[in-house]
């Protein structure tokens, strides 16, 4: 289905209304607008997240002080933390593709609520303002880790409140973004499509919002809790007045847990996208799949203590949280399959979107066992608070959640900004990338195993290689982010046509860059039609 | 306004207020751990607060739930005068309801009873967690009633002014249905705050 149009309406990109400039954007409800600033927004907080994380790197080149102490060492892997999770990965797909193409991808001119999205996106600067500052202020920056634990996120004197009032924040807009998509997927689908006929990136938004809005209140709160401890001594934590700091675990994480299946579900939607388009085939099981991210939503709320395994849980408590910890990997795993039955005996095509797919197979499989692996009550015993924590979660977060964003945007990248980019540097930015993140995580597993432990600014000589190692891929990562931002930002490249990929989404039907209203003739679907109309 | 879309914004209000229960919702987790492990000093400790004035206030917020409804039904039967009279009702209950427990929390702080002070440090661990959890929740639960109020507030404006009118008004049904949220959760913090004894 071709959409021509006789007098083309000018881009989303053209300042068309009463303002122009950055006023234009800055006040713009446009989805797609909204959509391309959380995008610069984030790939800004990216970079920084990066950076902090290779100074991490460079410190534990070799064992005792290189270049900074341990409670600047201290400070930085939490802000690297509080960065990369509430700023980053957590928003991440969600805003910046759900934004954009998801309004597109189900025939809508724009979301339920665009005023709210664009006051959603200003709550997220705010918070991440907030959030940063807790790094200037007088009493130093936070030292608790991106989790702030009581009782020390209680006694430290560091600005451990400003970080807490970010997070809060940004958990607000992401509650009101979540609200958002839900009412705009019930709500302004095309006409014929029904939910089983809406594509599985849609899917995959709907149950990361349902997610976003019923656990991300339960973190609001708890951080609420934390600064009550701090300024009015309330000892809900705090054993000298009858609380439990265990009790803050278990808060936590009733949040945390089903928070990285708000960064990994649209992730998996992306993928579920990719896929199909370049192997010109329809996607090897649909419903499997649109179910499949609705049951890692709802299981994925009942595994929240596998974080807490050595916190003196009784052995009931723990078995079953094991047991629900490795149910909740089975959809996973189904997606997987599907994804890979849906290649076989495809037309396989491997332009860039597609080798980051690939590359987020491989490594979302590795993080993903390594999951269960962290699940198994004997084996956590001995790898919790080891380098082996990290190295599962950066597999699945950025391995998983960080290439699928690569992924995303080198696929909607054509339809955002109406240019291609230069296919090899984005290979070559590929190779970078994949390599030195396997050199750098996968060290960690073996050290950790080996006992190294994690949030340690030393350590002991016989784990040197395995840094070193590590530091080494870091360095590859950081060449690789380079040349991706430089072959993504910096040149303007070839116009792109409306439909690069052979995809047969929506969004592929309209120009590219899209007008502002979308769609000049609302897209329909006849009786017949699935999603994915393929051969 | 062509692009109105009522049961959406129901929708959406609807799962806002869902947001609300859940944030409500950790702090009746963290009430519910306590009482558990501090079921007798719960017990005690509840005889401090003045059950009378308590249930006055569940009377009170009862009655503005009521005619917050009416006035959506006065607005749907175009009896904007009514409408008005009685959302102002409507803040006019809030209104006492923070003057209730502007008495309650004062009598408390001036005997020195509030989070952190060395009365409330020197008590028992159950009693310091019921006050401290009275203190939290019904002092988040005031909040949203300030919030609660101002949306009123705003609503009666365009009542007054007429931009929500018999065939407009969402605005109406969503504000009060906020306001049926404050309510609800005040219906819930009464009974095991105040009638634990």
């Amino acid at each position: 289905m071709t959409v021509k149009t006789q007098h083309p309406e000018p881009s989303y990109l053209v300042d068309t209304g009463k303002y122009k400039g950055l006023k234009a954007w800055l006040t713009s409800t446009d989805h797609k607008r909204i959509g391309l600033m959380y995008l610069y927004a984030i790939m800004v907080f990216f970079v920084v997240g990066v950076v902090l994380g290779e100074l991490l790197r460079l410190e534990l080149m070799w064992p005792g002080q290189q270049f900074y102490g341990p409670q600047a060492y201290n400070g930085i892997f939490t802000i690297h933390g509080i960065i990369m999770i509430f700023t980053v990965v957590i928003p991440g797909l969600s805003v910046v593709f759900g934004n954009f193409a998801l309004p597109l991808m189900i025939g809508a001119k724009d979301v339920a609520f665009p005023r709210l999205n664009l006051f959603s996106f200003y709550l997220f600067i705010l918070g991440a303002v907030i959030a940063l500052s807790s790094q200037f202020m007088g009493n130093g920056p936070p030292d608790t880790g991106w989790t702030f634990y009581a009782p020390y996120s209680i006694r430290t004197n560091t600005n451990v409140v400003a970080a807490v009032l970010g997070a809060f924040v940004l958990g607000f807009s992401s509650i009101l973004t979540g609200l958002n998509f839900i009412v705009t997927i019930h709500r302004m689908r095309a006409p014929g499509m029904t939910f089983f006929k809406m594509p599985l990136f849609p899917w995959s938004i709907y149950a990361t919002a349902w997610i976003q809005v019923l656990a991300t209140p339960i973190v609001g709160i708890t951080l609420m809790m934390i600064i009550a401890e701090r300024w009015l001594r309330i000892g809900f934590f705090d054993p000298a007045l009858g609380g439990d700091p265990v009790l803050y675990q278990h808060l936590f994480w009733i949040y945390s847990h089903p928070a990285v299946y708000i960064m990994i579900l649209p992730a998996m939607g992306v993928i579920t996208e990719i896929i199909p388009t370049f192997a010109q085939r329809k996607i090897y099981g649909y419903k499997a799949i649109a179910f499949s991210s609705l049951a890692i939503a709802g299981v994925g709320y009942f595994v929240w203590a596998h974080h807490m395994f050595t916190s003196g849980m009784s052995i009931t408590a723990r078995w079953i949280f094991s047991f629900l910890t490795f149910l909740v990997a089975i959809p996973s795993a189904i997606k997987v399959f599907n994804w890979v039955t849906t290649l076989y005996k495809g037309s396989i095509d491997v332009k860039p979107p597609l080798l980051f797919t690939l590359g987020f197979i491989w490594l979302f499989m590795i993080g993903g066992m390594t999951g269960l692996t962290l699940g198994s009550l004997a084996i956590n015993v001995h790898v919790h608070d080891t380098a082996y924590v990290p190295a599962h979660f950066h597999y699945i977060v950025f391995g998983g959640v960080g290439f699928a964003f690569f992924a995303a945007i080198h696929y909607w990248y054509p339809k955002m900004f109406g240019r291609m980019y230069n296919f090899r540097r984005a290979n070559w930015s590929f190779v970078f990338l994949f390599t030195g993140f396997n050199f750098l995580y996968f060290p960690q597993f073996i050290i950790g195993y080996m006992g190294m432990p994690r949030r340690y600014f030393d350590y002991l000589p016989q784990y040197t290689f395995g840094h070193q190692l590590s530091g080494l891929g870091a360095l590859l990562l950081g060449i690789g982010v380079i040349i991706m931002l430089v072959n993504l930002f910096s040149k303007k490249g070839a116009k792109a046509p409306a439909n690069p990929w052979g995809g047969r989404t929506f969004e592929w039907d309209i120009p590219s860059p899209p007008p502002l209203e979308n769609f000049e003739v609302m897209p329909e679907l006849k009786e017949k039609e699935g999603p994915y109309d393929y051969k | 306004m062509d692009h109105r879309d009522d049961i959406g914004a129901k929708l959406g209000m609807w799962v806002f207020i869902f947001t609300e229960i859940i944030l409500f919702g950790g702090l009746f987790l963290v009430y519910a751990v306590m009482r558990n492990n501090y079921s007798a000093e719960f017990h005690h400790a509840a005889h401090h607060l003045n059950a009378f004035i308590g249930s006055i206030n569940t009377v009170i917020l009862l009655v503005s739930s009521a005619t917050v409804a009416m006035s959506i039904t006065a607005v749907q039967t175009r009896n904007k005068k009514l409408a008005v009279i009685l959302l102002f009702i409507t803040l006019l209950c809030a209104a006492v309801f923070l003057i209730n427990k502007y008495f309650e929390w004062g009598h408390k702080i001036h005997i020195g009873l509030y989070p952190g002070s060395d009365l409330m440090i020197s008590l028992s661990h159950g009693q310091v967690m019921f006050f401290s959890l009275y203190y939290f929740m019904t002092g988040l639960h005031l909040f949203h009633l300030i919030v609660g109020a101002i949306i009123l507030t705003i609503v009666v404006i365009k009542v007054q002014r007429e931009t929500i009118n018999a065939e407009h008004y969402v605005l109406m049904e969503n504000g009060g249905l906020y306001w049926h949220l404050v309510d609800l959760i005040w219906i819930f913090l009464f009974p095991l705050f105040y009638l634990i004894t």
